[in-house]
């Protein structure tokens, strides 16, 4: 092998043990699953034994109701947490972007929901939802009100998963945020104070158009992270009562360990790998783009 | 356009006194420049100003109002920022007409105050465009437009010039003193250079640790500085200032030093009787000395030629001197030639007080 072919291959040789991972952990996976959803495939059988049926799993995913009824609640779940935790994460944020003393531990303290393991909080919030002993129907009836039936009612408990949800996740948009606040061009924002921008104006027309690049990814991110929300809700409620919380994750691993459809299970999850690459491609093209401009600034910069 | 006052303005920032004790009057459509080097308290001055710093004590008047406790909006003023706190995200005309968006200002009115004043500017161009796709002296006339349109009473400027290159900083400045004579209205004007103080001001207030060291017209601060601070920061090429003692010799008062005697005119006999005999700092302006016989023998060590001036790096004993002067051909380092010095034009500070003699 010529010294020239050596050192053109050598890049490929530090990259190959990555790739070799790659291949094993992600793609051999995931051409298993897609390859796994054009099967009749049931838990007992090997994967050679199982019946290739082609696409008849994604038809009869689309006829069925259960399905739809699990997509529409995995929509509406995320649509409405991202929706609350933004507009509470962004707030908080602007409320808290001052020199208050002790702000270090109390911005740790806003952060700890974030830390804690999904099973964990499930669990918390469970007891705390609990119909006699729980510590929101305790407070109810000490103060004189009606209990709510928190995980029973299916209404309810799509709220109480929201509720979780909320509580959790809302401090990871706080915390970016307030980074993406306190590196705002400060004389820009007292500017518009000279200007005579009222503290509202200066949120409105100053500091939320500033942000605006932080709070895209950021929802991006929250949004690619809520569709594949899992633990929290198999532990409080299991998708129940009946459908009402039975998000997509949740009624994937229903179909492959409860009614044995393997096929079925794998075909679901690759409905929901589209989802969830269309949204990450959007923040792809979101940062491309910011790039692109970034460059064409720097470009007409360098001429001036 | 009413006067501002500036009454025992007083800023500590925790336990730190920045500003003890300011007093300040600026005349109606006064240009004022507050010159001076970093931490002296000019730009915190300003600030308390426009009220983007709390005041901690007294008061700042502008015509009878006391505004030292309003917002920023409430004080009818303008500002021109160092780094040009451009709104990145709004085009040229978008930041120019902000505050009078705001003000609920008619579209019809908006837009020609806009265009009048980006036709002042030379920036009709580009009014589309975002400041980061401006030259810096761009963004310059951008925020400089964004004041003038508020068409507010009083201009504050905090080192607007800083961030431009040298020839363009003396293209702005110039720019600057033609739009303060057009519009008559309160200035006030940050800067740590004394070149841009001189000329752009009606009046200069050179600070120091927080304190006035004097405020006077450029002429004033150039003629007759009240202390030693005064006399080195103002003037460029920098005041000499030599070691001396104030002798006696046959009724005839001068300034000896190592290797100097410089005779003091007889009217400020009198009044320097009290300093006979005693040490006092001598403060001689590069721009002083003139070449001529008889004078004090010194050697060039370096000549700096500028074209119709150079300056000569000097020595009188074995303290080293600044000269200016006019030159044809250069001078070379290494001669040896002779300057007078008129006892008129010499400057004597107390060496301790450094409070002019």
């Amino acid at each position: 092998m010529s010294v020239a072919r050596a050192a053109r291959l050598t890049p490929y040789m530090f990259l190959a043990p990555a790739a070799l991972v790659l291949a094993v952990a992600l793609f051999y996976p995931i051409c298993y699953m897609i390859y796994a959803s054009f099967l009749d495939w049931n838990p007992s059988q090997r994967i050679g034994e199982a019946e290739f049926v082609g696409l008849r799993n994604y038809i009869k995913l689309f006829g069925d109701p259960n399905f739809r009824e699990s997509l529409w609640v995995t929509l509406k779940f995320a649509g409405i947490v991202v929706t609350l935790e933004m507009f509470i994460g962004v707030g908080l944020a602007l409320l808290l972007d001052r020199n208050i003393r002790g702000m270090s531990v109390l911005r740790t303290l806003f952060i700890l929901p974030m830390m804690i393991a999904p099973i964990v909080v499930g669990l918390m919030w469970r007891y705390m939802y609990h119909p006699t002993v729980g510590i929101f129907n305790k407070t109810l009836t000490n103060l004189g009100f009606d209990t709510i039936p928190w995980l029973s009612d299916g209404n309810w408990a799509f709220a109480s998963v929201i509720i979780a949800d909320v509580w959790q996740w809302t401090p990871f948009i706080f915390i970016l945020s307030l980074a993406a606040l306190q590196s705002l061009p400060s004389s820009a924002i007292e500017a518009s104070k000279i200007d005579g921008a009222t503290g509202w104006q200066q949120i409105i027309y100053i500091k939320l158009p500033l942000m605006l690049p932080v709070l895209i990814v950021t929802l991006l991110l929250r949004l690619i992270d809520s569709f594949k929300v899992l633990e929290v809700i198999l532990v409080m409620t299991n998708g129940g009562p009946g459908l009402s919380t039975e998000i997509l994750s949740l009624r994937i691993n229903r179909t492959a360990s409860e009614f044995r459809e393997l096929g079925e299970a794998a075909a679901m999850s690759n409905l929901l790998l589209i989802v969830l690459l269309i949204l990450t491609f959007a923040m792809f093209i979101y940062n491309k783009a910011q790039d692109a401009r970034a460059a064409r600034l720097r470009a007409v910069e360098e001429e001036a | 356009m009413p006067e501002i006052r500036l009454q025992n303005l007083r800023k500590d920032y925790g336990a730190v006194t920045v500003i003890e004790n300011l007093n300040l009057e600026m005349a109606e459509g006064e240009f004022t420049v507050l010159v001076g080097p970093s931490g002296c308290g000019k730009s915190t001055t300003l600030r308390m100003i426009a009220g983007l710093e709390s005041v901690t004590g007294g008061e700042i008047l502008i015509g009878d109002r006391d505004v030292s406790r309003l917002e920023p909006k409430e004080r009818d003023l303008a500002m021109v920022f160092q780094d040009y706190a451009l709104y990145p995200h709004m085009n040229v005309a978008k930041n120019m007409s902000f505050a009078l968006r705001l003000a609920r200002m008619n579209k019809a009115d908006i837009e020609k105050r806009v265009k009048d004043v980006a036709a002042t500017l030379d920036l009709t161009a580009y009014l589309d465009r975002k400041p980061a796709e401006l030259s810096g002296g761009q963004r310059q006339r951008v925020a400089m437009g964004r004041a003038l349109v508020r068409d507010a009473g009083t201009f504050l400027f905090d080192e607007p010039l800083s961030n431009l290159d040298a020839k363009l900083r003396g293209q702005m400045r110039a720019e600057l003193a033609l739009m303060s004579q057009r519009i008559k209205k309160n200035m006030i004007y940050v800067t740590h250079d004394q070149v841009e103080a001189m000329t752009l001001g009606d009046k200069i207030v050179v600070m120091k640790f927080g304190e006035i060291m004097q405020a006077g017209t450029p002429e004033e601060l150039y003629r007759s500085p009240a202390n030693k601070f005064v006399a080195g920061f103002i003037g460029s090429p920098t005041m000499n200032f030599l070691d001396a003692e104030l002798r006696e010799e046959g009724g005839v008062l001068s300034a000896t030093g190592d290797g100097f005697s410089i005779p003091l005119p007889e009217a400020r006999k009198a009044q320097l009787q009290a300093h006979r005999d005693r040490q006092v700092h001598l403060g001689i302006r590069p721009s002083s000395f003139s070449e001529g016989s008889g004078g004090i023998a010194m050697p060039i060590i370096l000549s700096e030629y500028i074209g119709a001036q150079s300056v000569l790096i000097s020595e009188i004993g074995r303290q080293r001197v600044a000269i200016e002067v006019n030159t044809v051909v250069p001078i070379k380092s290494g001669e040896t030639r002779e300057f007078t010095v008129q006892g008129d034009e010499v400057h004597l500070f107390d060496p301790k007080t450094e409070a002019a003699l």
